[in-house]
């Protein structure tokens, strides 16, 4: 054997063979077949939105949102719809945000594996699957009939509160989770309680991705009509403009999802640009109260430590 | 021509005058599986007791018997006695106290997500020490014990997290010292570390020893030679052969396992 040859030919690192030919191929296939649908998915977004500003344009003003709905909905503005939708999401997050969190904790930081739990856990994600028309029976039944509510603000949000309170739970549970568990024990094999490891180590780290949960559900709160349908959300209703606590919650409101449902079914020669208008402002509404929310996260992010 | 007295009895192997940690017929087992199998054995104070073993032998599983950290694992089944200083560890209220006695520090180092000295300021606060002066002289005691302080000392403010494996094992080790604990369970604390940190710490344990009792669960058979004044073989969670350090790594052992172990030609 000649002492000079190579032990493989060198060449081979600059020439392309069928097999890195196919590799490259397929690691192209593949990064344009996962671009192309995040394309897929930005581009109706941008277009849809779009497509309302513009629709919405002409009827869009400050005095569109200050001023209630005139001449059988015809004219005038949203207010009572839109302080509505505020204090049903508001509310409502109020009710399902604290207690879905706080049992989240229990039933990932402290519950034993047994079988009740694991009944509790099984009925968490099948509820989170219940459609929302289910809930708003419901809310019928318990708070506006048996817990005679009658239909108000308060029986509207704490059925939207029941129905957005499994997602809240799971959700956390996956963020609180995503928390190494080699931390916790590090932290109880120094002596400190169980108490003590979720203030110290678990929440902060986890906070973000809860918000994350919480955050996603004002949307849904804010756009669901089926709920609020039976349980406080009506037709029509006059209240005191630019009065921020216009609304008690024993009152009936009126809400945003609802009014875009019944312009758009019931009210014949209505302005083309109001259900667009109504549909801004929805999303609009959506986003200031997400922005708050997502300023807070990022906030928390930055104080995240690994 | 004078009769020589009778050598003093020396007592069976789990009786000493006051043993440290003493443990009698434990037996653990997960859900139906059995993995320590009534084991007997003592530690004396101020002594370092190495264990060595295969994986899957129990080491781990009996520290974490000793601290009671079993009781989060929902499926373990303990039997038998453990007491430390003479006190059963089974039946104790209070198990922070108990854990706050053993310092423990796990096989890959966790830093905990906060900074340097938070990390070794935990737990004194979680057992209720608030004054800045007393948690400041006591986060630079623990980190010069761990041979970290002249590394840190200038940024005790960031994350411990970001320390590199071998830093933050010591980490591990000061935080283990920061409740200041009268026993020490180090569970192969070496195998995410360079030999060199590894040596420098093992000149620390060497020094702590006067502190404290302390027990090496080690993968390197070696480094229970060089550190431990007993030695105890687990495998399968049972002993096989516990003597002095000395005769276990010499064909003086009496099972011949160990002597294949402690020689590498084990299985």
């Amino acid at each position: 054997m000649p002492m000079n040859a190579p032990a493989s030919n060198p060449a081979d690192l600059f020439t392309e063979t069928a097999f890195t030919r196919k590799k490259r191929r397929t690691e192209m296939l593949a990064q344009g077949l996962f671009g192309t649908m995040t394309l897929a998915m930005v581009i109706p977004l941008a277009l849809i939105l779009g497509y309302l500003a513009y629709k919405a344009a002409p009827l869009l003003s400050w005095d569109f949102l200050t001023t209630n709905p005139t001449h059988g909905m015809r004219k005038g503005g949203i207010w009572s719809a839109l302080l509505g939708t505020i204090y049903l999401v508001v509310l409502s997050l109020c009710i399902s945000a604290p207690i879905g969190v706080l049992a989240a904790v229990y039933l990932n930081e402290y519950a034993k594996d047994n079988w009740f739990n694991r009944i509790v856990n099984l009925a968490v994600v099948n509820l989170a699957g219940v459609p929302s028309i289910v809930h708003a029976l419901f809310g019928l039944g318990a708070f506006v009939l048996f817990a005679r509510l009658d239909r108000s603000i308060l029986a509207a949000s704490l059925t939207l509160a029941i129905m957005t309170l499994p997602v809240i739970i799971a959700s956390t549970k996956e963020a609180l989770a995503s928390v190494p568990v080699s931390f916790r024990e590090a932290c109880w094999n120094v002596g400190a309680t169980r108490w003590q490891t979720i203030q110290a180590i678990v929440l902060p780290n986890s906070i973000s991705g809860i918000l994350t949960g919480v955050i996603l559900q004002v949307s849904r709160t804010a756009g669901e009509t089926a709920p609020i349908m039976f349980t406080g959300a009506v037709f029509y209703r006059n209240i005191p403009e630019g009065n921020l606590f216009a609304y008690g919650i024993k009152d009936q409101c009126m809400a945003l999802s609802m009014h875009l449902y019944t312009v758009t079914t019931q009210v014949t020669n209505a302005p083309e640009a109001l259900p667009y208008a109504i549909a801004v402002t929805l999303l609009g509404t959506v986003l200031l109260i997400n922005a708050t929310a997502i300023v807070f996260r990022v906030w928390l992010r930055t104080r995240k430590k690994w | 021509m004078t009769i020589l007295p009778p050598e003093p009895v020396r007592p069976p192997s789990s009786e000493s005058a006051s043993p440290k940690i003493l443990i009698e017929d434990l037996r653990l087992s997960y859900g139906p599986k059995e993995v320590i199998h009534g084991i007997s054995f003592y530690i004396e104070p101020n002594e370092i007791l190495g264990i060595i073993g295969p994986a899957q032998s129990g080491k781990t599983s009996l520290l974490r018997c000793i601290n009671r950290t079993i009781d989060f694992t929902a499926s373990a089944k303990v039997s038998g006695i453990i007491k430390v200083d003479g006190m059963d560890v089974r039946q104790m209220r209070n198990v922070y106290e108990l854990r706050r006695k053993i310092g423990m520090v796990a096989p890959l180092p966790v830093g905990l997500p906060l900074s340097i000295y938070e990390n070794v300021a935990f737990a004194p606060r979680t057992s209720g020490m608030r004054k800045k002066s007393d948690l400041d002289g006591l986060v630079e005691k623990c980190l010069r014990q761990a041979a970290l302080w002249d590394e840190v000392k200038d940024r005790l403010d960031s994350l411990g997290t970001k320390l590199s494996g071998g830093q933050q094992q010591r980490l591990t080790i000061a935080r283990a010292l920061s409740h200041q604990p009268e026993i020490l369970c180090l569970d192969e604390f070496s195998i995410a570390i360079d030999p060199v940190t590894t040596m420098r710490i093992e000149e620390v344990l060497r020094e702590l020893k006067q502190d404290m009792t302390i027990i090496l669960v080690t993968n390197l058979v070696q480094q229970a030679r060089r550190l431990a004044a007993r030695t105890l073989f687990l495998w399968n969670g049972e002993i096989i052969e516990l003597d002095t350090t000395e005769v276990m790594f010499s064909d003086k052992a009496k099972d011949k396992r160990t002597n294949d172990y402690v020689n590498g030609i084990f299985g």
